[in-house]
């Protein structure tokens, strides 16, 4: 036997771990719980988020309807009788719309009630039918049965955002006007209905009229100025600094400046483009071309970063290959690189069209926060984009521009998804592993 | 190829835009966000009921607008400038420094400024001299000189009032609410103390310094540009008052109430005929030299002006809008129609 030194036995090594193993397990747990902890606030935040938009915004796409029968009288809109387009569109539609109601309550003669009275329709009931009648003259002097839009208190009150409870004189709808709309409702005046013009008008001052058309428009006008613009300049870049820039102190430069560029806040580009755009260039005020020009620009160095990165994921092997069979360097970037490394890049330009989609900042300066109600035929015509229609909304007083501001909330959030749903499917479907 | 023709696109529609600045067939208009509702309520009509296409309305804030509105004679510039205040002899000097030599001035109506709370609470009866002690940053001690402002309950400042905590939701510094809030309640309650109004002929910076200085130890709480958060906030918490424009309070009468200024209360009748201490005039300006230039600036003038749109039961009503007496409108209609350009 000799004495060798007495080594820490085996089973004390054992005994070590043992005894710290419980210590070690309740550790990794708390470290886990901590994780799922993390994405619980995370997932709840998100719940909040949608719960209260959808909560407030699903009954802004149901609307109040009126049906009323106007009689087309000849002798107030189109005294000559030729049917002229200009004397019609010139008639006193509003007075006849009035006759209609009174019409229906024969028993209103004080000033006042006939105002409240007027009041239980939109004020675009006039011109709706005005559109009619214009669309089809033979209507002049015929009664027109028309559904047209309660007004926005009537419609808030339908929907139970204004309660009967309150004393009179503090709600926006009267008793004698909460009388009439039952007996309304009695004679089967009375609907509600899927909301269309929420998708089909323009903004407007008056809640039942407003809708997100523009909007939604001069975001498409917008997104198609930025596509244009950032995805091939994006791509040449990439491509340029990734496959045929020499490595050198220049393009370092150039490539910091690239990275600190996607930082940029987005105001930044927004006086930019007041500066270069409207100042120097005098484009105009308003116009989705300098919208889309400022928020190409801001997009377009996560389109390079991105690209440069999808580059760099396609293996040398193939280049080699290519260069080896006797392809040019340019054969070889059309031909093989670039086809492998498009679904990256379409990524990164959805990506960063998304983050443009949701921007205002920018489009404060250039004057793209701004009522507008025609529709943009073009990208020269003076819009205004989605998330700006959001916040002109919120802003509003009439009470039923609230729920309106969540449901083009809705549509925005949609948008977004869809727009990122369609990235992560190019992704999986042409991402390639080597 | 695809990219080709997408950098072709983009080139020629950056020509077409070069191109498009030439010639405007749209009003434009910009200016104070207070007037926009209104602004924009007479544009729609406007664009529904003619055949000229519908304004275009920007809230840039009534000193951006005259910005805007001054920079220039052309149609790259504005063609009308909302205000919620009167234009100064700055603005009207560097407006004629850019060569906007003639302008026309439309006063529109007036707009309350309203100190509410929740319904759940009892109604507050406050005077201007409340207001300034409770918001300013500073007030006198009694003894003619100045203190960091001490009160923490409304009771402190008068003991009538209830010993609730003093929390003031209102508009943050860049809002004209803000601006007159400030002019119209704070000074109006400063000016009380004679030394501090002998101050304006004597040392006006000091003042200003004093009269128009908000607490901002917590007491006064900036919520923002958007009024209808804050009756939201206010909702939720009932010991808080509010400061917005009368519109909102005519919107939410089931959700809020006017606190009485000075005994009187914040009614749309009271506010018209001038009883009612915290509301101003608001303005809009045209220029002169595009009248003719750009269609239908005439005939905006002449809607804006009818007694259907300004008038005691025009739209503009509806919209909160608080009209001038008859009199007064007749006034300014004529003016509008014959375009007589402002001389200060």
């Amino acid at each position: 036997m000799t004495d060798t030194p007495v080594s820490p036995s085996r089973s004390d090594t054992a005994q070590a771990v043992k005894a710290g193993l419980r210590r070690r397990y309740a550790a990794e747990r708390r470290f886990k719980a901590y994780g799922i902890a993390a994405i619980g606030v995370a997932l709840l935040m998100l719940g909040i988020l949608f719960g209260t938009i959808i909560a407030n915004g699903w009954s802004a796409f149901r609307q109040t309807y009126v049906q009323i029968d106007v009689l087309v009288d000849a002798a107030e809109i189109d005294p000559d009788g030729n049917r002229d387009p200009k004397i019609l569109s010139r008639g006193d539609y509003e007075k006849l719309i009035k006759l209609s109601l009174r019409e229906i309550f024969p028993d209103v003669k004080k000033r006042k009630e006939k105002r409240e009275l007027y009041d239980l329709v939109s004020s675009g009931a006039a011109f709706d039918l005005r559109d009619d009648v214009m669309a089809d003259p033979s209507l002049v002097g015929q009664t027109v049965s028309l559904w047209v839009p309660a007004s926005d208190d009537i419609d808030m009150f339908m929907k139970g955002y204004i309660s009967a409870e309150v004393a009179e004189d503090e709600r926006r709808v009267s008793d004698k006007q909460i009388a009439r709309i039952e007996s309304l409702r009695e004679q089967g005046r009375i609907s509600t209905g899927f909301n269309l013009r929420f998708f089909t008008g323009g903004d407007s001052r008056e809640p039942e009229l407003a809708g997100i058309a523009g909007a939604a428009l001069g975001t498409l006008w917008t997104m198609l100025v930025v596509l244009a613009l950032a995805f091939p300049l994006g791509v040449m870049s990439a491509v340029y600094l990734e496959e045929f820039a020499p490595k050198n102190r220049w393009t370092d430069i150039i490539e910091v400046n690239i990275n600190n560029l996607a930082a940029v806040p987005s105001i930044v580009f927004g006086l930019l483009g007041l500066a270069v755009f409207l100042n120097f260039f005098g484009m105009p005020r308003s116009a989705p071309l300098v919208g889309g020009l400022v928020l190409a620009l801001m997009t377009l160095p996560t389109i390079i970063i991105a690209g440069r990165a999808a580059l760099k994921a396609v293996p040398p092997s193939i280049r080699e290959g290519a260069l080896g069979l006797g392809a040019s360097r340019m054969q070889m970037v059309v031909g093989n690189v670039l086809p492998l490394a498009m679904p990256g890049m379409l990524t990164g330009a959805i990506i960063g069209m998304a983050r443009a989609l949701g921007e205002t900042a920018p489009l404060l300066m250039i004057g793209m926060v701004a009522f507008i109600v025609d529709l943009p035929k073009n990208p020269l015509d003076a819009a205004t984009v989605l998330p700006v229609q959001i916040f002109l909304w919120a802003d509003s007083p009439e009470r039923a521009f609230v729920e309106r501001t969540s449901a083009a909330t809705i549509v925005l959030l949609v948008f977004l998804i869809l727009m990122n749903l369609g990235a992560v499917l190019l992704r999986k479907k042409f991402e390639r592993r080597w | 190829m695809m990219l080709t023709r997408m950098f072709a696109v983009a080139g020629l529609a950056l020509v077409i835009g070069a191109g498009a600045a030439e010639a405007r067939d749209q009003i434009r208009i910009v200016g104070s966000s207070t007037v926009f509702p209104f602004s924009t309520a007479v544009a729609e009509r406007f664009g529904k009921t003619t055949d000229f296409k519908t304004p275009v309305v920007e809230a840039t804030g009534s000193g951006g607008g005259l910005k805007l509105f001054c920079a220039g004679v052309g149609v790259g510039h504005p063609d009308i400038t909302n205000s919620s205040r009167r234009i100064k002899a700055s603005e009207v000097k560097m407006c004629a420094d850019n060569g906007v030599a003639e302008v026309v001035e439309v006063k529109i109506g007036y707009d309350g400024i309203v100190v509410a709370n929740s319904k759940k609470a009892a109604q507050y009866a406050l005077t201007l001299k409340d207001l300034f002690l409770a918001l300013a940053k500073d007030v006198p001690d009694g003894a003619g000189k100045l203190t960091p402002n001490p009160y923490k309950t409304w009771k402190d400042v008068n003991p009538d009032l209830p010993a609730t905590k003093i929390e003031v939701l209102g508009p943050p510094p860049t809002s004209g609410t803000r601006d007159a809030f400030v002019e119209l309640a704070l000074e109006g309650g400063c000016k009380s103390f004679d030394w501090i109004e002998a101050l304006k002929k004597s040392d006006k910076n000091r003042y200003k310094a004093i009269c128009h200085t908000i607490r901002e130890d917590g007491a006064y709480v900036e919520a923002g540009e958007n009024d209808n958060l804050i009756v939201q906030k206010l909702e939720a918490n009932p010991d808080a008052l509010g400061v917005f424009g009368f519109s909102f309070l005519d919107q939410n009468s089931d959700k809020v109430q006017g606190s009485k200024i000075d005994g009187v209360e914040p009614e749309f009748e009271l506010i018209a005929e001038g009883e009612y201490p915290i509301s101003r005039p608001l303005f809009f300006y045209v220029k002169k030299a595009h009248v003719g230039v750009v269609p239908g600036i005439a005939e905006f003038l002449a809607e804006f002006t009818s007694d259907k749109a300004w008038g005691e039961e025009g739209y503009l009503g509806d919209k909160g809008l608080i009209p001038m007496l008859e009199d007064e409108r007749a006034e300014w209609t004529e003016k509008a129609a014959g375009l007589v350009p402002l001389s200060m």
